[in-house]
Formats: C-alpha cells, sequence, structure tokens
C-alpha cells in the first residue's frame, strides 16, 4: 500500500509524461545512434583503426613487403629515430615551416579579408581571384612554382629586369624551404580569407557606426571594435592552419623529394619515405607516433592559452 | 566517455594487429586464385604496366591473343594499369591473396618480391633462356623467376662535328674515353664559351633514374652499392676510397660548371637544340636525335672511371606469381611467349633492344652491323644488373638520397658512410634476406 500510497503523492502530470518521455528517450537514441553510424563507421576504419595500428606497429619492425611476420623489437624504432640525423634536421624544417606560416598567413589572409570586405562594384571579382588558388591543386601549383622558381624560370627573369642576379630557389639548401614556405601561403591564405571574411560579416555595423561618431580612426575601429569581434575566429584559424602546416608534403614530395642536403625535408615526408618508398613499416609508424605527439602536444598548449583568455574575459 | 573511447580503440587496435598475425600466418600457405573453370578452359589472368603505353600494349595483346588461339586448355586475360600505380595495385593484391597469374614486374624488385613470396619461378626453360641477354633475367637464389623482350642501353650522345670542332678524340668501345681524357673534354667545350654547360647528365629526373643512371659510374670507378659476394653489407664497396673518388668526380661536374646542378625540364630537347654538347641518355633518344642530326649524331660508350665503362641493365620483365590456381598453364604461356617472334614484336614497337640475337635479327637497325646494333653491343659489353638483393629498394633510396647530396656539396665520405650504416642496418634486421 504504500508504494501505490507513494505513488499517488507523485503529481499527475510526471506520471502521465514519463512513459512518453522514456518512449522518445528511446526513438531518439535509436536515431541517433543510426545517424551517428555512418560517421562513426568511417572515424573508426580511417582514423582510429589507423592510429591504433600506428601503436602497436611502432613498436615491431613490421613491413611493406615481407615474407615473416613482424616480431615485437621493443623501443628500438625510437632509438634508431632519435639517433637520426635527417629526423632532427625534418623537424626543426617542420617546426620553421609553421612558425613562419602561422602568423604569416593568418595576417595575408586578415589584409585580405579587409580588403574585400567592402562594397564594391566587382568584389566579387576580387574574391574569386583571392579563392582560386585553394581550389587548384597542391599537386598542380607545385608543378606550376617549380617551373617560376627554376634559375632561368619567371621569378629571376622579373628580378633580373631590375638589377637582381635571383638564387637558384629550390636548389640552394639557403632558399629552398623559405621558396616552399612563399608558394604554401600564397596557395592557402585564400581560404582562411574567407574565414577571416565570415567572422567580419558577424560583427555588426551599428559597431563601426557608434565607434565613427566617438570619433574613432579606422585604425581604432580595427584594434577596439574588429579584433576583438574576431576572436572566436582568430583561435579556429589559428589551431587550422598550425596543423596544416605541420603536416606538410605535398610540395615537397614534388618540387625538391626533401632536398637539397635535406633542408626541405619534413617530418610527414620521411614518414611517407620511410614507410613505402624504403618498406619500413614500424619504423615510419614511430616517426607517425612522434609527430602524432608533437602535433597534439601544440594544440593541447594552443587550446590551453586560447580557452585561459575566454575565461578571463 | 573519454574512458570508453580509447578502450574502444585499444580494443580496435588489438583486434586488428591480431587479424594481421593471423593473415601474416597464413600466408605461406597454399592459397589458390581465381582459375575459373568454364567448359573445361581455365581462365589465366595477367597483369602489366602497359595501360599509358599503347604500342607496348598492343604488342603484348598479339601475344596474347596468338596464345589463345594456339589452344584451348588455356585462355589468358590481360588487364593493363597506369605504371604510376601499377606497384602499389601489386602488393595490395598480393596481401589480399588476389595475385594475377602472370604479370609484369620492374626487374629489379623481382629479388624482392620473389624474397617476399609473391613470384615462383620459371621451370623447364634454361634452354629458352640462356639465348636472352643475361640482364633481362630476373634471378634471385640461384633460380629464374622471370624473363623480359628488351633491354635498353645508356650512353653518350654527341655529334662528330661538336667533337672535331673542340678537338676531340672520338672514342670507341675499344679505346672509351678515359676520366682524365673526359674532363680535359669537357673543359676544351667549357672553355670556348660556347656552350653554359657542356654536359647533361639528366640530374632533374627523379625515382629510380638515380641508381639506374649514376650507379655505374661508381661501378665503373671500383665501388658498388653492396659487396655482391654474400650481399651482406656494403662496408668498403660503398664508402671505400674508389666510391669516394666517384662521389668528388661527380660532385667536381657541378663545381667546375660542366653540368648543371639540376637539369632543365627537358635535357633531350636541349641536346637537339644544341644547347648541351654531350648528352647522358639512352637508347630510346636515338630515333630523334638521327632524325635531326642525320649521320652527325655518334653514341659513345659512358667514360671510364677506371673499371672500363658500365650501363645500368634491366627493364621490364614477365613472372608468375605464387598464387596462381593453374600454375601448368602459367608456365604454358610462358614458354609459348618466349618465342623470337615476340621479343622482336615487342621490342620493335617499344624501340627498345631485343633481347635475343634471333629476335634482333628481325627487327630493323638491330640486325649484326645495323645502326642500332651499337646499342645491343653496349649491353653485352657493359650492362651490369643492379644488385640481386631483396634489398635492393631500400639500397635504391639511400643511394638516390646521397647521390643528390653530394652533388649539392655533402662531403662524399661522410654521405657515403650514413648510407653504408643504413644500407647494414637494413640487411641485417631482414636477416640478411636468407
Amino acid at each position: 500500500m504504500t508504494v501505490i500510497d507513494a505513488a499517488s503523492h507523485t503529481p499527475a502530470a510526471q506520471t502521465s509524461v514519463n512513459p512518453t518521455r522514456r518512449k522518445t528517450d528511446g526513438h531518439t537514441r535509436v536515431a541517433a545512434t543510426l545517424m551517428l553510424l555512418p560517421a562513426a563507421v568511417l572515424m573508426l576504419t580511417f582514423l582510429i583503426i589507423p592510429i591504433g595500428l600506428t601503436f602497436v606497429l611502432a613498436f615491431t619492425n613490421a613491413r611493406l613487403i615481407s615474407p615473416e611476420p613482424a616480431t615485437f623489437v621493443g623501443v628500438d624504432n625510437f632509438l634508431r629515430l632519435f639517433d637520426n640525423a635527417t629526423f632532427w634536421k625534418s623537424l626543426t624544417n617542420t617546426v620553421l615551416f609553421a612558425v613562419v606560416v602561422v602568423p604569416v598567413q593568418s595576417a595575408v589572409a586578415l589584409g585580405l579579408a579587409v580588403l574585400i570586405n567592402t562594397r564594391m562594384r566587382g568584389i566579387n571579382f576580387f574574391r574569386t581571384v583571392y579563392f582560386l588558388p585553394v581550389v587548384t591543386s597542391m599537386v598542380v601549383v607545385s608543378m606550376l612554382w617549380m617551373f617560376m622558381y627554376q634559375p632561368d624560370g619567371l621569378i629571376n627573369s622579373v628580378l633580373a629586369k631590375v638589377g637582381i642576379q635571383g638564387p637558384d630557389w629550390l636548389g640552394d639548401p639557403q632558399w629552398a624551404l623559405l621558396s616552399i614556405i612563399l608558394l604554401s601561403i600564397w596557395q592557402a591564405c585564400g581560404f582562411h580569407m574567407i574565414i577571416w571574411l565570415s567572422g567580419l560579416q558577424t560583427i555588426p555595423g551599428e559597431l563601426y557606426e557608434a565607434a565613427a561618431l566617438d570619433g574613432a580612426s579606422r585604425w581604432r575601429q580595427f584594434t577596439n571594435v574588429t579584433w576583438p569581434g574576431l576572436r572566436q575566429t582568430a583561435v579556429f584559424i589559428l589551431i587550422t592552419i598550425t596543423i596544416a602546416a605541420f603536416s606538410l608534403f605535398t610540395q615537397v614530395n614534388i618540387m625538391t623529394q626533401g632536398g637539397p642536403l635535406d633542408s626541405t625535408s619534413t617530418v610527414v615526408y620521411m614518414a611517407v619515405r620511410t614507410g613505402f618508398q624504403q618498406q619500413q613499416t614500424g619504423y615510419a609508424s614511430a616517426i607517425s607516433l612522434v609527430f602524432f605527439v608533437i602535433v597534439l602536444a601544440v594544440s593541447l598548449v594552443q587550446r590551453y592559452f586560447t580557452r585561459d583568455k575566454e575565461a578571463k574575459r | 566517455m573519454l574512458n570508453r573511447i580509447v578502450k574502444l580503440a585499444i580494443v580496435t587496435a588489438v583486434t586488428a594487429s591480431l587479424t594481421l598475425t593471423f593473415a601474416g600466418c597464413t600466408k605461406g600457405g597454399s592459397a589458390t586464385n581465381g582459375p575459373s573453370e568454364e567448359g573445361g578452359i581455365s581462365t589465366l589472368s595477367m597483369w602489366t604496366h602497359n595501360a599509358g603505353n599503347t604500342d607496348e600494349l598492343n604488342a603484348i595483346e598479339q601475344v596474347v591473343s596468338d596464345y589463345n588461339a594456339s589452344q584451348t586448355k588455356y585462355k589468358v586475360e590481360l588487364q593493363a594499369f597506369p605504371q604510376d600505380s601499377y606497384n602499389q595495385s601489386v602488393v595490395a593484391a598480393a596481401s589480399a591473396k588476389k595475385l594475377p597469374c602472370i604479370l609484369d614486374i620492374d626487374g629489379p624488385n623481382v629479388p624482392n618480391w620473389a624474397w617476399a613470396g609473391y613470384l615462383a619461378p620459371i621451370e623447364g626453360m634454361d634452354d629458352t633462356l640462356s639465348k636472352f641477354l643475361p640482364t633481362v633475367l630476373g634471378k634471385w637464389s640461384d633460380k629464374t623467376y622471370s624473363y623480359g623482350y628488351y633491354d635498353v642501353a645508356l650512353n653518350l650522345a654527341t655529334r662528330t662535328t661538336t667533337l672535331e670542332k673542340y678537338d676531340i678524340r672520338i672514342p670507341s668501345m675499344d679505346k672509351p674515353w678515359t676520366k682524365d681524357e673526359f674532363t680535359a673534354a669537357l673543359k676544351k667545350v667549357k672553355d670556348s664559351g660556347d656552350f653554359q654547360y657542356p654536359l647533361d647528365l639528366q640530374t632533374g629526373n627523379t625515382g629510380e633514374w638515380w641508381p639506374y643512371a649514376y650507379s655505374p659510374f661508381l661501378q665503373s670507378a671500383g665501388g658498388d652499392l653492396i659487396n655482391r659476394s654474400d650481399f651482406k653489407s656494403a662496408d668498403s664497396v660503398l664508402n671505400g676510397p674508389e666510391a669516394v673518388a666517384w662521389g668528388e668526380w661527380f660532385r667536381s661536374l657541378v663545381t667546375e660548371e660542366y653540368m648543371p646542378l639540376k637539369s632543365g625540364a627537358d635535357p633531350a630537347k636541349d641536346f637537339l637544340n644544341g644547347k648541351t654538347a654531350i648528352l647522358y641518355t639512352g637508347s630510346w633518344s636515338a630515333a630523334d636525335a638521327r632524325e635531326k642530326f642525320g649521320d652527325d649524331v655518334l653514341f659513345v660508350p659512358p667514360v671510364d672511371l677506371g673499371k672500363g665503362p658500365k650501363i645500368g641493365g634491366g627493364s621490364w620483365q614477365w613472372g608468375i606469381s605464387t598464387q596462381c590456381g593453374a600454375a601448368e598453364g602459367a608456365q604454358d604461356y610462358m614458354k609459348f611467349a618466349a618465342a623470337d617472334k615476340y621479343v622482336a614484336s615487342v621490342s620493335k614497337a617499344t624501340g627498345t633492344i631485343p633481347a635475343t640475337d634471333a629476335g634482333a635479327d628481325m627487327v630493323p637497325g638491330y640486325e649484326a652491323g645495323g645502326e642500332n646494333d651499337i646499342f645491343r653491343q653496349f649491353s653485352k659489353k657493359y650492362a651490369l644488373l643492379r644488385p640481386e638483393t631483396p634489398g635492393y629498394p631500400f639500397i635504391a633510396t639511400e643511394f638516390t638520397k646521397i647521390a643528390q647530396d653530394i652533388l649539392n656539396g655533402a662531403d662524399p665520405k661522410t654521405a657515403l658512410d650514413t648510407a653504408v650504416k643504413n644500407i647494414d642496418a637494413n640487411q641485417e634486421s631482414n636477416n640478411f634476406f636468407e
């Protein structure tokens, strides 16, 4: 009886709603699972399993082509890797690339975005032109720039016109990485320009009007209205450019193959070369694992700093 | 939640790796693949890398249709792949146990694939194959796994008028240019100021070109990619004084500005346009040069750096996979397809050197005394196979890297020592492929 009593005390609304909600809960769960399934299967097959395999394979001597099954070799691969001069050179190049590309590319993209964020006849033409390199395949872009970078190519011809003897861009260890940095920024900044632009367009026009009424100059408007309004966009751009910069591969593979004298070798390029051309799957997994840890660490650090600022506000 | 994801990832990884291990265990087993039988006819699948090369593909299709018409027991079905993805397709097919019965293989890969258990030896053809150029046969541990219809020969292309103008001796097979003579010749041409770079070694090419084209210079100097007596170590052959001398010579060609650090986009065209005096090239570009210069063009042996001129040998070859359910049929096809007339038709279609004497007689230009006979002579006398060890693909990448580094100014001794260390470690980590 007490049970019934207890039940009778509960509000009628609750008793009548509860079963239906439970029912909807079940439905929602099934629907959610179904909707999640395609993405989950793809993520599992192409992301989680490969990453899991990397963790395992990095401690074996697995090979791409071999009649022998792989055996565990402990941390051998890592010892070999840390003793490899090319690895340290590749890591330095990768970091150098990221350190230059992240700020410069986001700044250039922001500059372009501010330029094209105006109402003007024919502005769509400029938007398209700046975006064009992004939709062009990186392979094609690299091939074109390779011709432009030749000792007697377009760039050096133009330099010669103003009396400068241009270097052998891709053939000189001093210049090769810089050449790849320039091309990469040119190719990718259009994409981030679009993201900056979307951020710019979320800032209400009234803020600018108010600032103008207060007598703020264009520069003050930028620093006090535009930039604070772009904080979320900036975080997104910072993280995506950083990850993209760390995975530098296509340009190197096509233009220099890591040379001359390892001056353009990167961690990803090294991993691909080791894994496929040299058939050392285990060793390449170790490189990928180290790379994974580095990118994860950098992303975590970035998240920490960006979140910290949010909290302070 | 995070915990569950991590658990899931670990479980998946472990399951996946276990599956892999099992796959590894069954690899040696007797997998039988696909001779589908219909009406007593077994179908033999056959793969080639020739999808982008119509002339060669047509010639191979002719061999296949002749074979299919010649008997009623087997039917060969040809499937062509683009060359760029061909090797990957074969490796993927091998792991999935879906290799075709008959396939073509790039010569230097044969030992690697034979060791990996992809290829079955060719049997009962010793007599026939003894008539083939030794460089077109794919051998590993005393067994023959493949034969090819043709080879190509590297040479130095130049012009009689050019050499006479600068008072340079025209070399012959009996008396090729020596190292000093070659350097003196380059200096004469360079000093004339007529050419920015007298020589072009096609250093803009990538991939297998580097070991194919430049390791013969190393061998001519007295070094090698690995010690060929037991294929265990590269020590003292790849970093000995001869190899270092090769590295210094190679680099000097750039520092003395005899050749560009990196060749232009089309070195053959540069030679035809008179931008280069001497071009290091293969027999494949002879036709164009003859058309442009007529009798003036000369094809001379590569420079002798001490041990006589050397050139690379071995091109695409045919073999049988271990995963063929109708192995007898595949062997039967290999015997049929080795006829001289097919050697002739395929090499004619590709403009390459026919692998047999009888085949050569049927290809205009390659008969004894013909205008292309010299390339056959080069192949017979100078050609050296890339080392026949399953470790070759690794050696190739290491050699490519150090050759590029040396050309760019790395210290030859240090670079060669690093390569030796890596190659020896790789041979050892595979138990020397025994």
